[in-house]
């Protein structure tokens, strides 16, 4: 377990940067998160940051197929808001542990 | 309700039989139909299972037999062979389970009422799912090998195929064996070397994970196989589209990999039924909510859920099944004799990787412990290596085939324990205890590392 330091709030994290501790997460975090995934966060980012926060709540397992289908975002666009791995690197930013892929 | 006594007590009820019914008669819904009828009271139960048709494929087959390993007909039996005397057979297609009504309607408009429901009604590969899988290409240049079609198609075209780009490519993270594709990928390595053309054909593996597996130990060595066989693995590919004109797929980020031979693993679905009835998960999937310990539905107490259609987060696999079903006879008798379902399921996997060349891997594994080294202890054969190439795990593959029909469908134990077990596996050391940091300057260069 490691701790990162984020607007002057150490924040628990696992050795890949994702949070431990969900509750420590807030907005301003948030957008300090994304800078350093060159990210500049809007409105329809944390629609999606908050669709992932209620379902890790709610123990639902997360996939891309299922942001697709939240009727928040389409894929494509799931892919433009967050480049590259988008349900990875939206999930650090929404301070929820990394998805597991079953095995 | 304890319905042992609400008969013996009601002596005009004596006679009124309580329903059992099956739905599917693949491995998990034969392998819990021969498991109840051993232990049921048949005089107070009628046990019934409905499938749509009289084929059991032995679906680990599937995988050799695009290579000549076997035969189409080595997989194919009649389901009923697998049934104990005297089951109530009902060939028929499941169109909705009524679950306020304790109901199932069934395609041909019959309706059958139940007091128990156990789903066992799979999975299967959907290509129509994405634009252009099932376009002008298939079954041209364009295979599954997880059909009987697909599979016996497929190695129709690799005994003529000159050689050119070979692709294998998950369209799902979520799919029926995810050890598959990866055999696929080292078994079609040795093919085409023991063909003396392996220079002819370029071999690559598209996933959308992030490397050639989900868990990072199993992954590190599965890559590293990969590396030394040159098959080439291009992570991080969503399929969006196949690009039938240009033969190529097209990602979700508009990554291209061209292919002369697609060998596709389509969106795993599970069956039209649990759409109808209006039990799908969220991922539109038809996979329906399970308690992951106990097996039983997350909405209704007497139905109960058990192989691949279920939406447990452990591998959708026969030896899954079997793990289950150790767990769901316990429950199911527990529950109708009104007693809490005290059995749990660990998410329990264990499955062979076969690698080519007359040798396997054997992987082992639960919902919390990742696939690890060591030795599986396993009599007569064992003990088997784990996440290590083998002569012994190839044998336990192909002697798999044996215990699969004699041993898995008829319900007996196998001598494999039902909860996983540590023994033998080598656990990584613990990450020693970070002290916690006292300056603010290391916590800034930490930060640093880290993100």
């Amino acid at each position: 377990m490691d701790t990162i330091t984020i607007n002057n709030e150490a924040i628990k994290v696992n050795e890949e940067g994702y949070f431990t501790d969900p509750s420590q997460w807030n907005e301003d975090i948030a957008k300090e998160m994304a800078k350093q995934e060159n990210i500049e966060l809007t409105d329809r980012h944390f629609e999606v940051l908050n669709f992932l926060r209620t379902k890790y709540a709610e123990e639902v397992p997360l996939s891309i197929r299922k942001v697709g289908k939240s009727g928040i975002v389409d894929i494509k666009e799931f892919y433009k808001l967050f480049p590259g791995g988008p349900l990875k690197i939206s999930s650090k930013i929404a301070g929820i542990p990394k998805p597991v892929s079953c095995v | 309700m304890n319905f042992t006594s609400y008969l013996i007590e009601n002596p005009l009820n004596r006679h009124i039989m309580k329903k059992l019914l099956i739905l599917g008669a693949g491995t998990a819904g034969t392998m819990m139909l021969n498991k109840l009828d051993k232990r049921i009271d048949k005089k107070e139960w009628e046990i019934t299972i409905i499938d749509k048709d009289d084929t059991h494929y032995y679906q680990p087959g599937f995988l050799f037999i695009p290579f000549g390993i076997y035969k189409p007909s080595d997989v194919v039996k009649s389901r009923k062979e697998f049934f104990p005397r005297g089951t109530n057979f009902i060939m028929d297609e499941v169109e909705k389970i009524e679950a306020n009504k304790n109901e199932v309607l069934l395609k041909s408009g019959n309706k059958l009422d139940y007091d128990v429901l156990v789903v066992a009604t799979g999975t299967t590969p959907v290509p129509s799912e994405t634009e252009g899988l099932e376009g002008e290409l298939w079954y041209k240049d364009i295979f599954d090998f997880y059909t009987f079609e697909g599979t016996t198609l497929l190695a129709k075209k690799l005994r003529d195929w000159k050689g050119g780009k070979l692709v294998i490519n998950l369209a799902e993270t979520l799919i029926k064996c995810p050890v598959a594709p990866l055999e696929f990928a080292f078994l079609a390595d040795a093919y085409f070397t023991e063909k003396g053309m392996r220079d002819k054909v370029d071999i690559q593996y598209v996933t959308p994970l992030s490397g050639a597996f989900t868990k990072p130990i199993a992954t590190k060595m599965l890559s590293q196989l990969m590396e030394e066989k040159n098959i080439h693995v291009v992570p991080d590919f969503y399929l969006e589209h196949v690009d039938n004109e240009n033969k190529k797929i097209v990602s979700y980020d508009g990554q291209e990999v061209e292919f002369d031979l697609l060998v596709s693993v389509p969106t795993n679905m599970g069956s039209d039924m649990v759409e109808n009835s209006n039990m799908s998960d969220e991922d539109d999937l038809n996979f329906i909510p399970t308690n992951k310990q106990t097996l039983q539905h997350k909405e209704h107490e007497n139905i109960f859920v058990i192989g691949d259609a279920t939406n447990l987060p452990t591998s959708k696999a026969g030896s899954v099944a079997h793990f289950e079903g150790e767990i769901l006879i316990e429950n199911i008798m527990s529950f109708i004799k009104g007693e809490p379902l005290e059995a749990k399921f660990d998410g329990h996997a264990n499955c062979f990787i076969e690698t080519g060349f007359g040798k396997a891997a054997l992987i082992d594994f639960n919902y919390t412990t990742e696939p690890l080294p060591g030795q599986f202890p396993l009599p007569i054969l064992g003990p088997m290596g784990l996440l290590k190439e083998t002569r012994i795990n190839h044998m336990g593959k192909l002697a798999f085939k044996w215990i699969y029909w004699h041993m898995l469908l008829t319900g007996k134990s196998l001598p494999v324990s039902t909860n996983m077990s540590m023994t033998g596996k080598k656990a990584p050391k613990p990450e020693m205890e970070k002290p916690p940091v006292e300056n603010k300057k290391e916590k800034v260069e930490k930060e640093e590392v880290i993100l």
